[in-house]
């Protein structure tokens, strides 16, 4: 298993050999330099910050981790087991072990209606003129903090995935990062649907050891153009070592379509902030998320629904089940703009707490500065009900299978949104196969 | 041998407070039991600890199942020895079909030796099993893809009950208030199907304040219930005197105990005042 990392950690000197290994165009390397500069003005977060004001790095150092060495290429032949695609007809796919891609796949009747798919990395060589605006969009903003600036400058190992107008993929695409144990992934995924277009992308993460460490500094950006329809799922199923920091974000133009579904079940700590931001009147986002989290695990994560245009509807629903000593926490916020009439958004985060140890934040909040709109949002935390223990026992279960299948209600309500069969079942799976573990339950 | 359920001078307290206070009864398999008894009396508390509900307290007295113990036996044990009971107020179970819920039940108490992960019965075997109960009981196909009792009216949670002890089939059956919330030709069906799937097999303890229920299941003992114990056990005549005439008789005829049912009704009010 090649680890490839290089010993000097993020370092100027690091940073210059990296660059000069990836023959980007010019305008790149300046935006990459940019946001060097930036994160190495940024202080690192801390406690004071009111987004961070929950969730303490203060055990996280940069200078055991460093950038990939892109000298001696990533020789893995790690197939993995994934999750998501088993037993779907994929239309591509796409491998990267720490930051390095080592596979890469599109099926000829998608490259034929002009369809790009797989290292970004590569393609941005090839397509650079083309892909500039996207990236100048600034999707993600990598001034937003430490780790987006460290992203923006030193993403490798990225994913692409591009369908022209009108083009219809019906197959779904998926990608797998792999991590080895202390390894490093700074991936950018990058999903362009131009006007028309539709596409599912299916992408899950994992580590080669179930107890390895290793960092994740990351960014997915969406861009749903009008009338476009899009389909994504990310499954954040690191190892249990693994510090996670992601900046994700989706824009959806006029009648745009995007159904985001994230299933987080890895990780030792992990930061996430998603937002989405309904740029053209009458575009619909709905956001599914399912946390499961186990030990000392710490799960934070923002989520933003930015309605910037009129006629909008979002609707967010995240639930999350905690056991041992486990934590989560989730701050929504709702921001409608001035323009922004007739909005219609909804967030919504349940929390099962599954021992007496855990513990999930939950922080709902609405920024509205429009007059006619409709936003709700609701939050509940509790144990699995006595009430209901005792009913499912009076049929025949046993506390712990009726502790189970309460578990698993519990994710069906979500599960019920998710419209992509193999991936309701993905999770269901990789979900079930927690439940089943689920081990002791504390009686109140 | 005749299989029997004997409660003996049972004492039963929620949170310190007594709420049964010697109850004596034994049901047979084969035999009908009504329960009947104004609100408050401790009907539901008596079906409760029967089943094994774990808010119970029993200070006194004995509940045997064939003559053996089961007090120590947690609801899970119970069902599986083939008790069950038809909640007054059955719970939702989100995300969970009826059909899964109901298939897991089956299984665990057809085969109370399973353990967990262990199969389950075949899927088509229950399936067809599963429906053609469902057409007995008129019930719409689409209700074993809903959700355990999640969003039912009153009566379709009734009907569920039902439905789930056909499947379960058990050897006794405790009925709490199965009646309420159906309509009278719903209770008829009840009455009627309650008959069917119990036949001469089943022990049975019908909770109730009307007759519907009972048309078909004629009681062979009627007891009654005031402030906590059973004051009177009667014929099917004492059921016909108390859902026509009410509970004043039966007061009358028990003053201390009406006094007690007074009290704890006074305590409640007490309670959930504060609450
Ligand atoms: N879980 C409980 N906690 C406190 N009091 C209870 C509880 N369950 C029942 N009781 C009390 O016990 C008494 C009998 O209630 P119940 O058995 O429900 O009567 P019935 O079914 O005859 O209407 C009532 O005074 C009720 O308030
Ligand atoms: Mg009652």
């Amino acid at each position: 298993m090649s680890t490839a990392i290089a010993s000097t950690g993020f370092s100027q000197e690091a940073f210059d050999v990296f660059l000069a290994a990836r023959d980007e165009p010019a305008w790149l390397v300046d935006m990459r330099r940019a946001a060097w500069r930036r994160f190495q003005e940024l202080p690192m977060p801390s406690v004071r910050d009111e987004e961070w004001m929950r969730t303490d790095i203060r055990l996280f150092k940069f200078d055991r981790f460093g950038l990939p060495d892109l000298s001696s290429p990533a020789s893995s032949h790690y197939v993995g087991s994934p999750l998501l695609s088993a037993g779907v007809n994929l239309g591509g796919h796409a491998v990267t072990l720490d930051g390095q891609t080592i596979a890469a796949e599109l099926s000829t009747k998608w490259t034929e209606q002009g369809v790009v798919y797989g290292s970004l990395d590569a393609l941005v060589k090839e397509y650079g003129e083309r892909l500039r605006p996207y990236f100048e969009r600034r999707v993600v903003d990598p001034f937003k903090d430490k780790f987006s600036a460290l992203h923006a400058a030193t993403w490798c190992g990225g994913t692409l995935l591009y369908v022209p107008k009108k083009v219809r993929v019906d197959e779904p695409l998926h990608a797998l990062s792999a991590l080895s144990s202390s390894g490093v992934d700074l991936g950018k995924t990058l999903v362009i649907l131009d006007e028309g277009a539709e596409a599912t992308m299916l992408s899950e993460t994992a580590s080669t050891s179930a107890d390895g460490g290793g960092l994740h500094c990351g960014s997915i950006e969406l861009i749903v153009e009008q009338g476009a329809r899009l389909r994504y799922v990310n499954l954040q199923n690191w190892g249990h070592e693994v510090w996670h920091f992601a900046h994700q974000k989706a824009h959806v133009g006029r009648e745009g379509r995007l159904q985001w579904t994230i299933g987080a079940l890895g990780s030792r700590l992990a930061k996430v902030n998603q937002h989405v931001a309904l740029t053209g009147p009458d575009a619909e986002v709905q956001v599914n998320g399912v946390m499961f989290t186990e030990g000392r695990q710490h799960l934070s994560y923002n989520t933003h629904q930015h309605h910037e245009a009129p006629y909008c509807k979002s609707d967010l629903l995240y639930k999350a089940a905690l056991q041992d000593r486990s934590r989560t926490v989730w701050r929504g916020m709702i921001k409608v703009d001035r323009d922004a009439q007739r909005t219609d958004a909804y967030q919504r985060n349940d929390n099962l707490m599954l021992s007496r140890d855990a513990r999930a934040d939950s922080i709902p909040g609405l920024e509205i500065e429009a007059d006619d709109v409709r936003c709700t949002h609701g939050s509940t935390s509790g144990r699995v009900d006595d009430q209901q223990l005792f009913y499912a026992m009076t049929r025949g279960y046993t506390r712990r299978e009726a502790v189970r299948m309460i578990v698993a209600g519990f994710f069906q309500q979500v599960f019920d949104r998710i419209t992509i069969e193999s991936v309701r079942d993905a999770l269901g799976e990789a979900i079930g196969r927690r439940v089943s573990d689920i081990k002791e339950f504390a009686t109140p | 041998m005749t299989e029997t359920l004997k409660i003996k001078n049972l004492h039963v307290a929620v949170g310190g407070k007594p709420i049964l206070t010697g109850v004596t009864m034994t049901i047979r398999r084969g035999e009908v039991h009504a329960l009947m008894g104004p609100n408050g009396s401790g009907k539901s508390t008596l079906a409760g600890v029967i089943m094994g509900h774990p808010n119970y307290e029993v200070t006194e007295g004995t509940i045997e199942l064939n003559g053996k113990d089961i007090l120590e036996w947690d609801a899970t044990e119970r069902a599986r020895a083939g008790i069950f009971m038809a909640f007054q107020r059955p719970m939702a179970i989100p995300g969970v079909k009826m059909a899964d819920f109901l298939r897991h039940a089956t299984t665990n108490v057809r085969k109370p030796d399973r353990k967990e992960g262990e199969q389950l019965i075949p899927m088509r075997e229950f399936r067809k099993e599963l429906r053609d109960k469902m057409t007995q009981l008129r019930m719409d196909e689409e209700f074993a893809r809903r959700y355990v009792n999640d969003g039912f009216s009153g009566g379709e949670m009734k009907r569920a009950e039902i439905l789930q002890m056909a499947m379960l089939r058990p050897k006794f059956a405790i009925l709490d208030e199965t009646d309420s919330g159906l309509d009278v030709d719903a209770v008829k069906l009840a009455s009627q199907s309650i008959a069917e799937i119990g036949g001469a097999d089943m022990g049975i303890l019908i909770i109730t304040h009307h007759d519907r229920l009972l048309e078909h299941n004629t009681p062979d003992f009627t007891h009654v219930m005031l402030g906590g114990r059973i004051v009177e056990t009667g014929g099917v005549d004492l059921a016909r005197e108390l859902y026509t005439e009410g509970y004043d008789k039966v007061r009358q005829r028990h003053p201390e105990d009406a006094a007690v049912e007074k009290e704890m009704a006074a305590e409640k009010k007490f309670v959930s005042g504060v609450a």
